[in-house]
């Protein structure tokens, strides 16, 4: 129980990263000057108080941490449930009766977002993937990586992905923390799936205005 | 009309189990289902065959016991007990599967029979109230919300059949344990105990070997009771409540 209350705690965190993310990258549309300066901008945030980084390192260390716990918490529930219902006991014929697409990919889903998030990480953080070429420039990374079919692809899938794992987890979380009533169910139904269209779309509108020519 | 039926034959608790096809013919559509396997059980037993074993008891849906999985879903394809889901329900020449609830902690003892005992210890681990009750007091005596009264009520309708555990893809028995919960947390005479409780009872479900919930929901849309989901909700409330209190034993 504990560990659902912090996978639901952890899993918060982890969305209000993802929207700010999502708001950051959409000041792709304010051109290099913009966007490359509020790259930087986050590595002085907090300075002089913080070193240099200094503010992005505390963030790096909280996701990282939350992405554990997460992950610790998701693999314990995942082998008590196969503990629960173990080979030998499956039925021969089951039938959900209402069960959704997003809760039946929790699991899975979340690994191909974890995968997802290093690939990504290794690509526009550290460059080391630099298909279109590397820069030192964050806004011409971007431009140069989404200008290839293959690299908009893999996004749109890791964020189809991305998008089903909030539409299950938002609602989940809120229903773990205690937040459901029988007369809210529904509200809180559309919101987490109008959170996850709108964290899914705004990611992925920079790389669709590149590889379309409206970003170059 | 005539079925034809998919059984799952299990000996004892140990006996590895399978599926056995059988043919019920003349099955009225007004039968009940158990009556329909009452059918296949006399011709079984007049062919000198094991009958099959189903738990039963009221057959008016208020008791429990009668709990199976039909072709996937809880109790079948209505949302009711097996004993009131009647063969109307089916179409002549359907293939029918019949299985057991399938859970670590509902171990099969024979065919299609469960031992569902997890329930009673997560029920003697704090279901209960602990005030004397003497007679019955005036009903003034202590006035308890209509709304309130109406929810605790709702919640006391569960019958613990299983279902919810049956149905869940965490054979979690979180609806169940979270029925108990709200009913006895709506009312004044559950609150001396409400904080203990709901720490005992889910140490008591997890300890059986039930799964943890993951909010799927597949547990209240199978509920014969209709056991709304946001009981889990109140569950989770009072649970993270009294850990944040200090964790009362
Ligand atoms: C190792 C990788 C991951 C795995 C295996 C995983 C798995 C899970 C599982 C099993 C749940 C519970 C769902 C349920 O209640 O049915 C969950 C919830 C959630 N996940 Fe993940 N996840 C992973 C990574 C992530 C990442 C990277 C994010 C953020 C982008 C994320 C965001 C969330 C949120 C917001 C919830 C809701 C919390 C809750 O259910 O209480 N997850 N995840
Ligand atoms: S909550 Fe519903 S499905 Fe679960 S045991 Fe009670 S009556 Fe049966
Ligand atoms: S036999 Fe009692 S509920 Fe079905």
């Amino acid at each position: 129980m504990a560990l659902k209350a912090a996978m639901a705690v952890t899993g918060a965190i982890l969305v209000l990263f993802l929207i700010a993310h999502m708001y950051g990258n959409l000041m792709i549309f304010g051109g290099p000057q913009t966007f490359d300066t509020y790259s930087a901008h986050l590595r002085e945030l907090g300075e002089p108080m913080l070193p240099y980084e200094g503010f992005l390192w505390i963030m790096r260390v909280v996701l990282l941490a939350s992405v554990l716990v997460h992950a610790y918490a998701a693999v314990t529930l995942w082998m008590r449930a196969r503990r629960a219902r173990p080979a030998g006991q499956r039925y021969h014929t089951k039938k959900s009766v209402q069960r959704s697409y997003a809760s039946y990919t929790m699991r899975w889903g979340g690994v191909v977002v974890v995968l997802f998030v290093i690939y990504h990480i290794l690509h526009l953080t550290t460059n080391d993937i630099a298909p279109g070429g590397a820069s030192a420039s964050p806004y011409e990374r971007v431009v140069n990586g989404f200008q290839i079919w293959w690299v908009v692809l893999s996004y749109v899938i890791a964020l189809a992905a991305v998008g089903f794992h909030l539409r299950h987890g938002i609602w989940s979380a809120v229903a773990t923390l205690g937040g459901n009533r029988a007369g809210r169910q529904r509200s809180l139904n559309i919101i987490a799936t109008g959170l996850s269209l709108v964290v899914t779309i705004g990611f992925l509108i920079p790389p669709f205005a590149v590889l379309l020519g409206l970003v170059k | 009309m005539n079925i034809t039926l998919r059984v799952w034959r299990q000996k004892s608790r140990d006996d590895e189990g399978r599926m056995v096809t059988y043919q019920v013919e003349d099955v009225s559509p007004d039968m009940s289902f158990l009556e329909m396997l009452d059918v296949l059980n006399e011709k079984l037993t007049l062919d000198g065959h094991e009958p099959v074993a189903f738990d039963h008891d009221c057959r008016e849906g208020i008791c429990g016991a009668c709990g199976v999985v039909i072709n996937g879903v809880a109790h079948g394809p209505e949302t009711t007990t097996t004993c009131q889901l009647h063969m109307r329900s089916f179409k002549d020449g359907d293939v029918i599967d019949v299985e057991p609830w399938r859970a670590k902690a509902f171990p099969v003892i024979k065919d299609l029979v469960v031992d569902r005992g997890a329930f009673d210890r997560i029920i003697q681990a704090g279901g209960y109230i602990s005030a004397p009750t003497g007679t019955a007091p005036d009903a003034h005596a202590m006035p308890v919300p209509k709304a309130d009264a109406d929810r605790a009520f709702d919640a006391a309708t569960c019958i613990g059949c299983g279902a919810c555990v049956a149905a869940c893809p965490n054979a979690s028995g979180m609806l169940f344990t979270a029925a108990k919960v709200t009913h006895l947390g709506m009312l004044p005479q559950g609150q001396p105990e409400r904080a203990a409780r709901v720490v005992k009872m889910v140490n008591q479900h997890d300890e059986e070997d039930f799964g943890g919930c993951t909010n799927i929901g597949e547990c209240a849309a199978v509920c014969p009771k209709g056991i709304p989901l946001d009981t889990i909700s109140q569950l989770n409330r009072d649970l993270l409540g009294s850990l944040a209190s200090g964790n009362p034993k």
